[in-house]
């Protein structure tokens, strides 16, 4: 089962799973099915600390698969979310959300598409992603890189990037910390003087001018872009065996 | 002890077009329908909606009865945005306060514990600030001294405003004739600050029994609501259909897909109108049978 080589899913699963790494204990937050089983599969590897909720009001133990049911879930803690804004507000958290939009600086947009007083598209909201982005590591997923969701400018700035956290103040920027954006084509982050999005791989497969085209603004590109690295033997058998037996990884990112 | 007992349709006689009216739950989760749908049939209008928001908020946007809503997201979880909000918004139909959603937490903290604001980091550098002009940053008074902290000294947080409502409603698995409420289900939300935050406390229950009784029906902690918190209490079975009511009963997903597709069209949402709200709560009742989501 574990046999073939890894799907562009899989990749990006390892590459959402890296984003933990050093995590240490901290609650992860993952919205989307790739990084929901990069979380699962750091906890089961590198990141044995990591605390997982189990998608409603309470902590897990363990990394329970993708689909696992409610009545089979080891619940170690009460999370309502009352406690949820404890967590969020104390630092213990690396929340990994999606993006509609996401731009140059790290802005991210979940509230509306368009003017915001009378939105062409009116998403989700704006939800905790101003708290998040200013008070502990956040990163980002973006199952459809395009210049649609990579662009110049978001419309609404609802997670926090890093100019204007700077221009917030030192209250915006003590706990900001954007740390990664995992896209279906690679991974990138602010790692440059004026904090503005690099390169910082490139999945296999995917060649940096196709990266390079399908982003509406200008990317920091080194000389030499890393390609993201594959999963391990262990990882792939994780992935395929154990957490997502029934591939719903590929529908989120196919190839 | 007073007999706090009362009807849906009661405390809806009680509100006023034009007022702030707070709604808990969450989300598509353990929502005052029963409220919800009484204000659908009643003649008020301009309401300001303050809610972590869900289908409360949509329904009565469709249904004419919203000036402005206060919130930091719509979602019906299941279908992650509701057509009828979406409709409202992009029709400019109603005015948004948009709020991060710890913000708001923090603005109902504070109207229940009647300060004007709480500070908190939530807000800074985002267009929460820009949308809304009228909200306030405000700078640590702490910069020397023994509670200073020297990394904050200085720091300008955001004061998010206390959400003083006129009236708030929460339904809840269980209540008691002198207005304690109890949660069976994994989260009691925000509930207890909605009610501490408004002027009128209204509460809705699957059951109501009586006063003492409570601690038969679950664990005494939680009864996070008590007394002090509540005006008036109503039975009302069924009371937070379509939304979740663990363990009473979980969301009747076929139905919230039928409210959603109400949206498509005019003819679609006069039909769902005619169906499930031009009745009352009997006639809901019969329409949509009981809610079968049982425990999960």
């Amino acid at each position: 089962m574990s046999d073939g080589a890894p799907s562009r899913a899989e990749v990006c699963a390892v590459a959402c799973a890296e984003v933990w790494r050093h995590a240490g204990e901290v609650m992860v937050s993952p919205f989307g099915t790739i990084p929901s089983l990069g979380a699962r599969l750091a906890k089961l590897t590198f990141s044995p600390d990591l605390s997982l909720t189990d998608g409603d009001a309470a902590l897990v133990v363990g990394a329970p698969p993708l689909g696992t049911a409610p009545g089979d879930l080891v619940r170690e803690a009460a999370m309502p979310y009352r406690s949820v804004f404890d967590v969020v507000w104390s630092g213990r958290r690396h929340v990994m959300m999606m993006a509609s939009q996401i731009d140059r600086t790290g802005n991210q947009n979940l509230s509306a598409i368009g003017d915001w007083a009378r939105p062409r598209v009116q998403l989700v909201g704006v939800r905790g992603a101003p708290g998040n982005s200013v008070n502990h590591p956040t990163s980002y997923w973006v199952p459809d890189h395009s210049p649609r969701s990579f662009v110049e400018k978001v419309d609404v700035v609802s997670g926090v990037g890093y100019h204007r956290a700077a221009a917030a103040g030192p209250g915006a920027t003590r706990y900001h910390d954007v740390r990664a954006v995992v896209s279906n084509l690679g991974v990138f982050d602010f790692e440059t003087p004026d904090r503005v999005m690099r390169v910082r791989s490139v999945h296999p497969g995917v060649r940096l001018d196709e990266v390079v085209a399908a982003t509406g603004f200008e990317l920091v590109v080194a000389d030499d872009v890393p390609t993201t690295r594959l999963p391990s033997d262990e990882e792939l058998a994780l992935l395929r065996e154990v957490l997502d037996p029934a591939a719903t990884r590929d529908k989120e990112v196919r190839g | 002890m007073a007999d706090k007992r009362t009807t849906p349709e009661e405390m809806v006689a009680e509100l006023r077009s034009g007022m702030t009216v707070g709604f808990g739950g969450w989300g598509s989760r353990r929502k005052p329908m029963a409220v919800v749908r009484a204000i659908c049939r009643s003649d008020l209008r301009d309401l300001t909606v303050v809610s972590y928001g869900g289908p409360d908020v949509g329904l009565l946007c469709a249904a004419g009865k919203v000036r402005r809503v206060v919130c930091g997201f719509v979602t019906l979880d299941s279908i992650v945005l509701d057509p009828h909000w979406r409709a409202a918004r992009q029709g400019g139909r109603v005015a948004l306060t948009e709020l991060d959603e710890g913000m708001f937490f923090a603005g109902l903290q504070a109207a229940a514990w009647r300060v004007p604001f709480l500070p908190t980091r939530a807000g800074l550098g985002s267009d929460v600030l820009v949308v809304n002009p009228e909200l306030r940053t405000v700078r640590s008074p702490y910069t020397d001294g023994p509670f200073a902290d020297p990394a904050d000294a200085g720091a300008e947080f955001v004061a998010a405003p206390a959400l003083r409502l006129d009236a708030a409603v929460v339904h809840a698995n269980r209540a008691d004739t002198a207005g304690n409420a109890q949660f069976l289900g994994p989260d009691r939300f925000f509930d207890e600050l909605f009610l501490g935050a408004a002027a009128r406390r209204f509460v809705t229950a699957e059951r109501v029994v009586a006063n003492g009784a409570l601690a038969e029906e679950g664990p005494l902690g939680a009864v996070t609501v008590h007394r002090l918190l509540t005006d008036a209490v109503a039975e009302t079975p069924g009371g937070a259909h379509f939304t979740a009511c663990p363990p009473d009963y979980d969301r009747d997903e076929a139905f919230q897909r039928e409210y959603a597709a109400s949206a498509a069209d005019p003819d679609a949402w006069a039909a769902f109108r005619r169906r499930y709200l031009d009745v009352d709560e009997d006639g809901y009742r019969a329409a949509v049978g009981e809610p079968t989501g049982g425990p999960r």
